[in-house]
């Protein structure tokens, strides 16, 4: 039973991290006022270049490749949404289906598989020497891929970042009123560049949690919706790191038990209500949100100065 | 005076800009044409010869023409499916989910009952059609009501549809045998083909007949008006008396059973049954690229349709006889939606050359 | 023309494009050292955008621009705030989740370990704040303040970065007449300090008790610069519009008939949740105009949206014509006989996007003779458009352009077209002049005046004091969501209004114990 317990909050934590990882993002770049829906396709591409750097080369220039690209990818999101005042719904959309056609290219080209590519190494396990030995807590946080780990203390820098530093307080106010920004000399562009990158970073860094930190190759399609379910979990958890850090554990929870079915003894479920589960749980989560949560005021708006 | 002479500069200069509406799809088609072929010509592959190829599949005989239409039918459902939600100001990503409850649907009525064909073919369409308008209405309900996002709840409604469908298929509703598909639809809810030997049936009509249908819904009738005045500016709807949430909830049940036809016609066209999907089909993201093609208009929804299905018609033909990977559709795709979001940046692009060109800007 | 050292400011042959119009057209501008110079012209002259233009917000096509004698290229604002240059919008720049200080140290940000130190912001903003005598609250969000204490915020947010010249953009629009005053000692006080202030405005009373020069903008050209005390309110009124001018409407006495509307205990929630009407309770005749007064925010949106079914009451009565209207709706509104000009044309009033004709039937698109059950009979409608636009002088080439093509003023004049075509009993105006240019201006105050005549009964409500003063029969001020008194138009006074207006009844009240707003 209490094996049963530490499995499923162990396999919670790691599902709920390309979810925790993403949702910063998503949130970096709302609070600046960019609505990032290309989450999901930048976390599939992430994750196809973690994959092809662990193959070519190794696991952490896997990941290294895997944020970059990230990076690459949401400067284009925000060029075509902040620049060019693209919907930017739109262009995440467009992002995404460009990532799904990409990777299935390239995974055909490199590997010549339609469905997957070979395994490759993956970045295996960080052990925390004291941690490890305590019942239970040891089982969950003792012994962990790195991304759980790293998504953590990004939860808590993120934090930080927003609420206590100047860059964080501009960022915010861009977000919610980006002329008055403007009229104390802040960049509004500049930032919401910044915000957006930043949400590449993350997103690419979630991606590469998926391919080679959860699993130890590529799928394709393998991000599956994440990438929205982490924009619900930034949206149930306001708009902050340590809400949206438990939205996510709250998904996660629904993957893990899906999962963990046969182990726990959860057979009479169908397969199938297991794998919607996190699906219908976001939407039951957002249902009971509404009323509570409003984004930053200029959420979604390109900021166009002739109308000041 | 003055003020009908800047009424009229200012209309000029508007009129102006939907010039540039026009130019726009078609310099994103191309764009997206010239970065698939850097694509290929990356790879090692000629685009030259893929593009031909891509070409002949489509019109260089009788039965790629077909195939072809066949690609094109639920593309019309799907892009019109979007194109509605767009002037309702709403976004339906949900066609791929849409599409396989009624998928589902039409193919269960062909099954379970035995009726003549003029009442049997009906109701398995209008079956299908419920089924995936409540799959978009839900949506709908939910952003009207409560003001969640239908990008979110109709990607979420995307998988649960598949898992859905995925269960039922392959477990109640099982056909016996080894095949994980329901049974046989009965002849009686077919939709005819014409002829034996190709895959195009009557939907082809029944899709040009819908498209001609939605033109006249939003153009011509109150309830268009409502949809396009809510979409346009929702405030001043509701000060006009337009019950806002009534009419966003029925907008979105009729893009969801646009795109349930696109799953119908499927099951009572093609497949005369429905099998356990492994995965989405595409035509719901397809046809996001097919409104914005088609600028939210049925008829630019048609021309839309036809070219995308050329090129997924295509995109098997390349593959196989030129080595290009068929995702490479999906990219050029990318591309083009892209492009056409980017609109504003044309338009200022083209006002700043107009402007070079004559010399000073317009003005009063 | 004063000694070139001793000028703040100069603006030398200013030009901004827009597209489709000329907003500055080589216009001069300059600003004395010390002096409290104002920028007048109509709505839409062009004031605001050559400020902007000084600020750094916009950059200006063609021109100079001279800051303490230095030609400065002033490309953004940090340019300008490095010169000593401050500006207060006419639309508040200040982030409403946040607190004052946090507005006020936005972008300087006092700090400790890479972390804003909040114990020294939150004490530069006190130590600010005492210095010029400008009362604020540090820590409270700037949503939860008064507007006048958030246009205090704005003044000390430019002079925590050191401004020496301010621009006030309309800064008294949101004021009661006694916090004029207050800012007007404001004002004064700092050009005592060696300040330099524009305060850019429309209206013709403060130029001549507040400025000593002022520059006059029309169409984008500067029409002439001239010290206050050597014009009239009548010169300044020509120069600004470029014709005589009638400022006062003429009308006949009221002949009020029956009540129409009466409005008993009403009380309705704003968006926030928290009880904007409180209490309101007021009756409109036929024949009548009733002007309701008052300071932006007090109820007046939310008693509009609650009249013509936009937003629920929870307690109260409506009647109209006689009968309770227990639950308005806005569609069975429009057929009792209720019609409604929005205070804000661009959000509820039009829809910008569509075609002229399709704008003139919203709210009747589905009756006769518009459509046939569901159909739509375009062909009438385009008739009816035509009529319209023939009927009210809208300028436009066509029923078939779409509206987002016609000035302000005309765009007023669709909306005017299509509710008093409805042939209403009782006529709801909000803002009906809002940034309309005084052409517009005098035909639609004609036309309510008209419409009273023939025995309708209309609602006024307005930010412009002037506006009611001139058109009312009687005159009610909403203070907080209640009705504070309704007078006859020969009891009320500027004086009288104002007082009520910031809740006092008298200005003993107002000026013992504490401040205003």
């Amino acid at each position: 039973m209490l094996a049963n317990l530490t499995a499923l909050l162990s396999t919670t934590l790691r599902m709920a991290t390309p979810l925790i990882l993403a949702a910063l993002g998503g949130m970096f770049s709302e609070r600046s006022g960019v609505i990032n829906i290309a989450l999901e396709g930048i976390m599939l591409i992430g994750a196809f270049t973690a994959m092809a750097g662990s193959y070519f080369f190794s696991p952490w220039i896997g990941v290294l490749g895997a944020v970059i690209v990230g990076m690459i990818i949401a400067a284009a999101h925000a060029l075509v949404s902040i620049s060019f005042r693209a919907d930017q719904i739109v262009s995440g959309t467009a992002i995404n289906i460009f990532a799904a056609g990409i990777t299935g290219f390239l995974l055909r080209l490199i590997f010549g598989d339609a469905g997957q590519s070979p395994s490759v190494q993956d970045v295996g396990t960080w052990k925390i020497p004291f941690i490890k030995d305590i019942p239970v807590i040891g089982g969950v946080f003792g012994e962990q891929i790195p991304f759980v780990y790293i998504a953590l203390i990004l939860v808590a820098v993120s934090y930080w970042i927003l609420f206590k530093t100047p860059f964080g307080l501009r960022i915010r106010s861009v977000g919610e009123h980006p002329a008055a920004a403007d009229s104390v000399g802040i960049n509004v562009i500049g930032m919401r560049y910044i915000a957006v990158i930043m949400s590449g970073f993350f997103a690419g860094l979630a991606g590469a949690s998926l391919s080679i930190g959860l699993l130890d190759l590529f799928v394709k399609n393998m991000s599956s919706g994440r990438g929205f379910i982490a924009l619900a979990a930034m949206i149930f958890g306001r708009w902050t790191p340590h809400g949206a850090m438990l939205a996510a554990l709250l998904f996660g929870f629904a993957d893990a038990l899906q999962m963990l079915a046969q182990t726990i003894g959860l057979t009479f479920v169908p397969r199938q209500f297991l794998l919607m589960a996190p699906y219908i749980l976001t939407i039951l989560a957002l249902t009971g949100v509404i009323g509570r949560s409003t984004p930053p005021a200029a959420d979604g708006e390109p900021y166009i100065k002739e109308e000041v | 005076m003055v003020d009908k002479d800047i009424s009229e500069k200012k209309a000029k200069y508007l009129q102006e800009q939907h010039l540039v509406d026009f130019i726009v799809p078609i310099i994103s088609i191309i764009a997206g044409l010239i970065v698939g072929a850097i694509f290929m010509l990356i790879i090692g592959a000629e685009p030259i010869k893929a593009y031909i190829v891509l070409w002949n599949s489509s019109f260089g005989s009788l039965r790629g023409f077909g195939e072809m239409l066949v690609n094109t039918v639920p593309l019309i459902f799907t892009g019109l499916a979007v194109a509605f939600g767009f002037k309702i100001g709403l976004f339906n990503i949900g066609g791929d989910g849409q599409f396989l409850v009624s998928y589902l649907a039409a193919a269960y009525i062909g099954y379970m009952f035995q009726l003549p064909m003029y009442i049997h073919l009906p109701f398995a369409l209008i079956a299908g059609m419920i089924a995936g308008g409540i799959w978009g209405g839900i949506a709908g309900y939910l952003k009207a009501k409560l003001g969640i996002h239908e990008v979110i709840t109709t990607i979420m409604f995307n998988y649960i549809a598949l898992y859905l469908v995925g269960y039922l298929a392959g477990g109640p509703l099982k056909a016996e045998g080894i095949l994980p598909a329901t049974p046989k639809i009965f002849d009686t809810a077919k939709l005819p083909r014409f002829v034996p030997t190709m895959r195009i049936h009557y939907g082809i009509f029944l899709a040009l007949a819908v498209a001609v249908l939605i033109y006249y819904i939003l153009w011509k009738t109150t309830f268009g008006y409502e949809v396009r005045a809510t979409g346009q500016n929702p405030d001043a709807a509701q000060f006009g008396g337009i019950n806002v949430a009534r009419n966003m909830v029925l907008a979105m049940f009729i893009s969801g059973a646009l795109a349930g036809l696109a799953g119908t016609t499927q099951a009572l066209g093609l497949e005369y049954r429905a099998y356990q999907p492994f995965g989405f089909v595409g035509y719901g993201f397809t046809g996001i690229a097919v409104a914005l093609v088609g600028k939210g208009h049925p008829g630019g929804v048609v021309l839309g349709a036809l070219l995308f299905g050329v090129l997924s018609r295509g995109a098997m033909m390349m593959q196989s006889m030129v080595g290009v990977p068929k995702e490479v559709i999906e990219i050029i795709q990318a591309i083009i939606i892209m492009f056409i979001a980017s609109e504003y940046i044309f338009k200022y692009l083209a006002r700043k050359w107009r402007e070079r060109k004559g010399g000073v800007a317009d003005a009063s | 023309m004063a000694a070139g050292n001793n000028l703040a400011v100069e603006m030398k042959g200013i030009t901004k494009r827009f597209p489709g119009v000329i907003a500055n057209d080589k216009v001069d501008f300059e600003l004395e050292k010390g002096e409290i110079h104002a920028l007048l012209g109509e709505n839409g002259a062009g004031k605001t955008t050559l400020m902007n233009c000084l600020y750094g917000f916009l950059n200006a096509d063609e021109g100079e621009i001279f800051i303490n004698n230095k030609k400065v290229e002033v490309t953004d604002p940090n340019v300008a705030i490095s010169h000593g240059i401050g500006m207060v919008h006419q639309h508040f720049m200040l982030v409403p989740p946040f607190t004052v200080t946090e507005n006020i140290v936005l972008g300087k940000e006092p700090t400790k370990n890479n972390m804003i130190d909040y114990k020294t912001a939150n004490q530069n903003v006190r130590d600010i704040s005492k210095q010029y005598g400008l009362n604020v609250e540090p820590t409270v969000k700037v949503q939860d303040i008064s507007v006048g204490m958030q246009q205090r915020v704005e003044i000390l947010k430019a002079l925590y970065r050191g401004a020496d010249i301010l621009i006030l953009d309309e800064p008294t629009a949101v004021l009661t007449p006694q916090e004029v005053k207050e800012l007007v000692k404001i004002m004064e006080s700092l050009t005592d300090e060696g300040k330099s202030i524009i305060f850019i405005t429309h209206k013709l009373k403060e130029v001549k008790s507040i400025a000593d020069r002022v520059t006059v903008i029309r169409s984008g050209k500067l029409i002439d610069t001239v010290k206050t005390d050597t014009v009239t309110t009548n010169d300044l009124a020509n120069m600004m519009v470029g014709r005589e001018v009638i400022l006062e409407v003429e009308k006949k006495e009221a002949n009020p008939g029956e009540v129409v509307l009466e409005v008993e205990d009403l009380y309705a929630k704003n968006d926030r949740d928290l009880m904007a009407l409180n209490g309101t309770s007021f009756s409109v005749r036929r024949g009548e105009i009733l002007g309701i007064a008052g300071v932006d925010g007090n109820g007046q949106t939310e008693l509009t949206e609650v009249l013509s079914g936009l937003r629920k009451k929870e307690k109260g009565t409506i009647k109209f014509k006689g009968r309770e209207i227990t639950k308005p709706q806005t569609k069975r509104l429009f057929e009792e006989g209720i019609s409604h000009i929005p205070e804000d044309r661009q959000k509820r009033g039009l829809i910008m996007e569509f075609k002229l004709y399709e704008n003139l039937i919203l709210g009747r698109h589905d009756r006769k003779p518009y459509a046939s059950g569901i159909n739509l009979n375009n062909k009438k409608i385009k008739e009816e458009a035509r009529r319209l636009i023939e009927d009210f002088d809208i300028r436009t080439p066509s029923e078939t352009v779409q509206a987002k093509s016609l000035s302000g003023g005309n765009q007023q004049k669709l909306i005017i077209a299509r509710e008093f075509d409805r042939k209403p009993d009782l006529l709801i105006a909000a803002q009906p002049t809002r940034g309309i240019d005084v052409g517009a201006i005098e035909y639609i105050h004609n036309s309510l005046i008209t419409q009273r005549d023939n025995n309708k009964a209309i609602l006024l409500i307005s930010l412009e004091l002037d506006e009611i003063l001139s058109l009312s029969d009687r005159v009610a001020v909403i203070y907080e969501g209640k009705i504070v008194d309704i007078l006859d138009i020969g009891d009320a006074t500027e004086e009288k209004l104002g007082l009520m207006m910031a809740g006092a009844e008298s200005e003993e009240e107002l000026e013992g114990g504490g401040q205003v707003g």
